[in-house]
């Protein structure tokens, strides 16, 4: 961080300046010229809210992706499906033990065997074939897709989270004065606050399991030189199966949380197949913290996108894209 | 023996590659088309059940002759819509069609159906308006009325019953949302209702997350219109109820029928009230429809509760199709002329009351004005609260005058 | 993954061998015996999505770019074709006569291919497959929103061929004809483009990257030059798309018809231009009767499963499965060893 900030100081205040405008605007109360220019504060601070709690998500299904990338080189297109079987699979056993965390739990577990079934049975025959392996996730999502459509159907499904989960809060943030002096604040659904809180928590889990423990910082070896951690001895093969079973078990985690947020659906797979691909293409392949800054660049932009102008919202995010590409091809944490 | 397989090859080939295999005299070849892949199988497989029950009625015989059924498949894209539409003409050899399902889809087989005069069309679900009004195809029939006509006395409904006067609009950025929003504004504006632009909030389709749209929605409106579909639309009425939204909602033909409020999940009571408009009506106690409800579920116990609109669709544009033909005899060796000229004449008892055709071969029919009310299980469904009797595809205007309303839009009509 | 049986294998192709003059014959009076139907929509749209593939095959078999944008490339071209030439949705058509519009439509479509290169041949390998597919969909969301160029979700109808010489070339037969000319003339092009000196740098490039940019080679500009050209390919097959269909839509350059045409080249085979024909040709078929068959709604899965056997067991595709039946026949036959074709 301070090495950051002494080798880009402009950079460095520019950000510092965005952020302090963005907390301005979100806890002072606007003016009216502000207001005329922007719209009311209840839809900036909603807008603002949601883009965070969309990036916890993205960041949800991205890490997962990114880390199998950044330790196996192993682009796995078949991770939308995962999202959505997890869903899927965690919906039934919600539904079955009519608890939520139930389905959350089973989510996790069964996305993550089938990880490492994806693994064992078919990528470990083709190492080292990129190509080959990227091929076969494509023909495991077509294939995933369909039969996902045949046994749950075109129907939408949605999660009844526990009730405490359901509605919405009062933040401490006020919307605006009323002319009688009386204050009017935000209220916000207590759900999309539980998925940001999730998110940092996942993030926090994966930072200290990649840098506290021993396996951890074998993977990390791992990520930096592959045929080092080979020759130090490491079962690499145990490693990889670890580490496809954490980013599959994700994926399936993310499928029961978003499916919670917003709904199942045939299709979800490909969005968010295609969230997790712009997310480390913008933030870097193989890197969590990259991952997690390309969550919220894309969920922010998407949001205010979709709230100011609805329309283009989605070239936004490709806007992004193309622009980190065209300065940074790594991507913003990736290493060249 | 390499060219004796290479003969036999040859042979099968020249088997395949023949035209379209002619029907026997004593029957006649009708093609269905429908989305039986992608997303909407579930709709297509409901629209199949529709041809099939008309069919049974039938026994598969009409004017004497038997009835040979090809199906086809898209997948709501026009492009495989067309190929599936020429492969059961050109290949298979079908004089009458069925369908297709979506409204693209409806546009583009309208426009091969001027390539093929001696093939009768007859529409399936697709409700785009101008598959019928403008530049319409001699041989394309709708015997099943358009998203515009479906909303039929919704718009005058809310403004006089309701007292609503200025209404937010949220719907799905593409053509069949336009027609309906087009349908049920049209009125609402002429009585003195608003729904200026900027409160008129148009998503892509296929949009999931409403959380931002519902923060931007006008506080100072009377009710917001919405006008989603399917799984959009489920998405959006979780999130409005947990942003704590209180507006009342007025729905589309399509945003809480039976899809929407029977999805997995938790029920939504909060848009019981909700008044919406459309081709059917779940709770109609005519006893024509209630025959039609129990003959669907006798024939199909894996079918959904109560047929779809894509069902009925399909059904009376099906039947359409069989009637003429026993009047004719059977009798398509003139390219169908004649049989076109009795189906643009006919009229007949449906489920849900008369239909006939108006001079572009679009029908008139009734339609049900609803409202969702809590079934005698808890269940949500909607109850009819009026029959608009004989609605035509210009509203009740003359045809001149209905064209200078100019075709469907964002902005059409601008009130407010 | 690639050797150089490929160039190897090539110079024995001017002795042409009768199977090939077979086929050539066989596609030359195809139109004599067979059904418009046949014609047409089997015939004519096996070798349009033949060619598209082909412009796939072309960066992925010879330049190690597999580049799943072609279609969009293809449907750029499409497009211009409805937004410069004519159409009758009464939004843009501006009328420009038909051989301006499809020489514009065609370079526009292949600078659009260059600039894709541009952006994504500065990563490795593997990034590649990742943003083109990023930018498929970022172009079909594109279309499907934007209504002052693109006309949104509805798109553009009654993009019709010119008459020419008296005939109308989207008639079947006039238009079998047609798409076998440039299906003819662009598979030359890269049979015998590969042996080129440019076509020659390409496959070692993508053999070494590393090796090449050491010796002093441009590696960059190969490869940006190698999306023009099969920019080229693929807008001259959008343009015929267009005609075919008569109209363009979002669902045109969906994500699903992006991945169609990565399983034709796929199963057809990368390791030679008649690759992506045939495996247009099975999947034009399979598309076809597929419903007379078996039941149409489970054909993704017939399609998936087709293309997963193909990458797990016979990575050549069909024709690399043709070649080692041949050989296996070839070794029983003769008893003796023989370096085959394929490997």
């Amino acid at each position: 961080m301070r090495k950051f900030i002494e080798r880009h100081t402009f950079w460095a205040i520019v950000i510092l300046l965005v952020a302090g405008i963005f907390l301005w605007m979100i806890f002072a109360v606007w003016p009216d010229w502000l207001v005329s220019a922007l719209g009311r504060k209840k839809t900036f601070v909603n807008t603002f809210l949601n883009g965070l709690t969309l990036a916890g998500l993205y960041f949800l299904v991205a890490s997962g992706f990114t880390l199998v990338f950044g330790l196996m080189r192993n682009v796995n297109l078949a991770h939308g499906s995962m999202y959505l079987l997890g869903a899927y699979i965690g919906y039934e056993a919600a539904e079955a033990s009519g608890n939520w965390f139930v389905g959350l739990g089973v989510a996790f577990i069964a996305i993550a065997v089938t990880g490492i079934l994806l693994q064992v049975l078919v990528f470990r025959r083709m190492e080292g074939d990129d190509l080959r392996q990227t091929l076969v996730t494509i023909g495991v999502s077509i294939v995933a897709a369909d039969l996902m459509l045949a046994v749950w159907s075109g129907t939408t499904y949605q999660f009844a989270p526990p009730e405490w989960l359901f509605g919405a809060a009062e933040l401490p943030i006020i919307s605006t004065i009323r002319s009688s002096g009386q204050e009017v604040f935000i209220k916000y659904p207590v759900y999309r606050l539980a998925v940001l809180g999730v998110a940092i928590a996942v993030g926090i889990a994966l930072w200290l399991f990649l840098n506290r423990t021993r396996i951890g910082m074998m993977i990390r070896a791992g990520v930096n030189d592959r045929d080092m951690l080979a020759a130090s001895g490491v079962n690499v093969q145990l490693v990889f199966a670890l580490v496809f079973a954490i980013g599959a078990g994700l994926a399936g985690f993310a499928g029961v949380i978003g499916g919670t947020a917003l709904s199942i659906a045939p299709g979800e797979d490909i969005r968010y197949l295609l969230a997790s691909l712009v997310v480390v293409i913008v933030g870097g392949m193989g890197s969590v913290p990259g991952a997690a800054i390309g969550a919220l660049l894309i969920g922010l932009a998407e949001q205010f996108g979709l709230a100011y102008f609805p329309t283009y919202g989605v070239v936004l995010t490709f806007l992004i894209m193309v622009v980190v590409l065209a300065v940074r091809p790594q991507g913003i944490m990736g290493n060249s | 023996m390499i060219t004796d397989k290479r003969t036999v090859i040859a042979a099968a080939v020249a088997a395949m590659l023949a035209g379209p295999a002619m029907a026997q005299d004593d029957s006649v070849k009708m093609g269905a088309l429908a989305t039986l892949e992608g997303a909407f199988t579930v709709l297509g497989e409901d629209s199949m059940r529709g041809v099939r029950m008309a069919l049974e009625e039938f026994k598969y015989t009409a004017g004497g002759k038997k009835i040979e059924l090809i199906t086809g498949s898209s997948d709501a894209s026009p492009d495989s819509a067309i190929r599936a539409t020429r492969k059961l003409v050109e290949q298979d050899g079908v004089q009458v069609l069925v369908g297709p399902l979506s409204g693209s889809e409806g546009l583009a087989v309208k426009d091969y159906a001027k390539t093929q005069p001696n093939v009768t069309f007859l529409n399936g679900s697709s409700a785009a308006q101008d598959t019928t009004l403008r530049d319409p195809a001699e041989n394309f029939f709708r015997f099943g009325t358009e998203g515009a006509q479906w909303m039929a006395g919704l718009g005058e409904y809310v403004y006089k019953e309701k007292g609503y006067r200025s209404i937010a609009v949220l719907a799905e950025d593409y053509s069949f949302p336009y027609t309906q929003v087009f349908g049920f504004l049209e009125p609402f504006c002429r009585l003195g209702g608003e729904a200026p632009a900027d409160a008129r909030f148009w998503v892509p389709i296929g949009n999931k997350d409403y959380s931002s749209v519902i923060a931007a929605l006008p506080d100072d409106v009377d009710a917001i219109y919405v006008a989603l579909g399917g799984a959009d639309a489920v998405n959006f009425l979780t999130q409005y109820e947990q942003a704590g939204g209180d507006l009342p909602l007025v729905g589309g033909s399509i945003t809480v029928d039976q899809t929407v409020l029977g999805s997995k999940g938790r029920t939504r009571d909060f848009v019981i009230g909700t008044p919406s408009a459309g081709p059917i009506s779940d709770t109609w106690d005519d006893p024509k429809w209630q025959a039609f409800v129990e003959a669907y579920k006798t024939q199909f116990p894996d079918g959904f509760p109560s047929p779809s609109l894509f069902a009925h669709a399909y059904y009376i544009n099906t039947k359409a199709a069989l009637l003429a033909l026993d009047e004719v005899g059977g009798d398509l060796s003139d390219g169908g002329k004649k049989y076109r000229e009795v189906l643009s004449n006919l009229s007949f008892e449906t489920p849900t009351g008369m239909v006939k055709l108006d001079e572009r071969r679009n029908a008139i029919a009734d339609i049900f004005l609803t409202e969702v009310s809590e079934g005698p299980d808890g269940n949500l469904l909607n109850k009819t609260i009026k029959v608009i009797p004989e609605v035509s595809q210009t509203l009740g205007v003359s045809y001149d005058e209905f064209l200078k309303y100019g075709p469907v839009s964002r902005e059409n009509p601008k009130c407010g | 993954m690639a050797d150089l049986s490929l160039i190897a294998g090539k110079s024995r192709l001017p002795n042409i061998h009768p199977a090939a003059l077979v086929a050539a014959v066989f596609l030359l009076f195809y139109p004599a015996f067979a059904s418009n139907f046949f014609i047409f929509q089997v015939g004519a749209y096996t070798l349009v999505l033949g060619t598209i593939a082909l412009s796939l095959m072309m960066l992925a078999g010879y330049g190690g770019m597999v580049s799943l944008s072609q279609l969009t490339v293809a449907g750029l071209a499409g497009y211009l074709m409805a937004i410069l030439g004519e159409n009758s949705v009464g939004v843009m058509g501006l009328g420009w006569p038909w051989w301006l519009t499809a020489l514009t439509a065609i370079l526009a479509a292949s600078v659009f291919s260059a600039l894709i290169g541009a952006i994504s041949v500065r990563t490795e390998g593997i990034y590649t497959i990742m943003i083109t597919l990023a930018i498929a969909v970022a172009f079909f969301y594109f279309v499907r929103q934007n209504y002052v160029i693109f006309n949104g979700f509805t798109g553009y109808a009654g993009v019709e061929p010119p008459v020419l010489f008296g005939i109308y070339w989207r008639d079947p037969t006039p238009f079998y004809y047609l798409s076998l000319a440039v299906a003819a003339f662009f598979f030359f092009a890269v049979l015998y483009g590969a042996r080129s000196t440019f076509g020659l740098s390409l496959q070692a490039i993508r053999d070494n990257p590393r090796r090449m940019r050491a010796i002093g080679y441009d590696v960059t500009l190969h490869r940006i030059f190698a999306y023009w050209l099969a920019g080229l390919i693929a807008g001259t097959a959008g343009v015929l798309m267009v005609w075919f269909n008569g109209r363009i839509s979002p669902g045109s350059v969906g994500v699903d018809i992006v991945i169609d045409i990565l399983v034709i080249a796929v199963v057809g085979g990368m390791r030679h231009p008649i690759g992506p024909f045939i495996g247009a040709l099975a999947f034009v078929l399979l598309e076809n009767f597929a419903i007379d068959l078996i039941d149409r709604e489970r054909f993704n899965t017939v399609i998936g499963l087709a293309f997963l056997l193909v990458v797990l067991f016979s990575p050549d595709g069909l024709l690399g499965l043709w070649m080692r039946i041949k050989n296996a026949l070839k070794l029983k036959r003769r008893t003796l060893p023989e370096s085959g074709g394929g490997q």
